[in-house]
């Protein structure tokens, strides 16, 4: 009885620091005032809230007496992926010269991500 | 354990806010965003606050079935971000 009373408590607890951090991300994308700053904001949504979130679900489903831990499937998938799509909208902002270009490399002339084909500039 | 159990509903209470804010303020930025990064950031971060509703759902009411459609919200999630960043980038999706 005692440890459900101590696991209801940590439920509440990590739902609580996750909304925490939801509030913080998205205050964040609010905000901030420029591109690249904006897209660091919300990644700490997709890691540590619904991280947090995640947590308070599986600590609850032993509480209540139906065991599950498949909430860390979402928890890694999200894991994995965040990193990814926050690539590519930062390739998008500096493809569309949304945020300052970034220095020239040390051995070539451009970034990969600005290069223009030969074929295509001609046309 | 009525004592926890209030805790429990004030806590979930709290987190239904804060998720339904993000959506809100996560809207507000998709309509003002002056770039396309944005507004492609924007609808990511809904997507991720909509899994946190589904989530934070599941654990209100004691039901197990909510996880496959928080698995799908993800999924979906990460292919639509990454398809409208490649639309943008490269013209197409599939080349």
């Amino acid at each position: 009885m005692t440890a459900q009373i101590i696991g209801t408590y940590i439920v509440c607890l990590s739902l609580i620091i996750g909304s925490g951090f939801i509030l913080v991300g998205v205050i964040g994308l609010l905000k901030f005032n420029d591109p690249m700053t904006r897209l660091h904001a919300p990644t700490k949504v997709g890691t540590v809230g619904i991280g947090m979130l995640l947590v308070a679900s599986i600590i609850h489903s032993y509480d209540i007496g139906e065991p599950s831990t498949h909430e860390l499937l979402i928890m890694a998938f999200l894991f994995v992926t965040a990193p990814i799509s926050a690539n590519f909208i930062a390739k998008v902002n500096i493809h569309r010269r949304a945020c300052d270009t970034p220095p020239s490399p040390p051995q070539d002339e451009t970034w990969s991500t600005l290069s223009v084909p030969k074929t295509e500039q001609e046309t | 354990m009525i004592l926890a159990n209030q805790f429990l509903y004030v806590a979930l209470a709290i987190t239904f806010i804060a998720l339904a804010l993000g959506q809100i303020m996560s809207m507000v930025r998709l309509v003002l965003g002056p770039t396309s990064g944005d507004r492609i950031l924007a609808l990511d971060t809904m997507v991720i606050n909509a899994l946190g509703l589904v989530i934070v759902l599941g654990i209100q009411q004691g039901v197990q079935i909510y996880f496959e459609v928080a698995l799908l919200i993800a999924m979906l999630g990460f292919v639509s971000t990454v398809a409208m960043a490649r639309f943008i980038l490269r013209g197409d999706i599939i080349e």
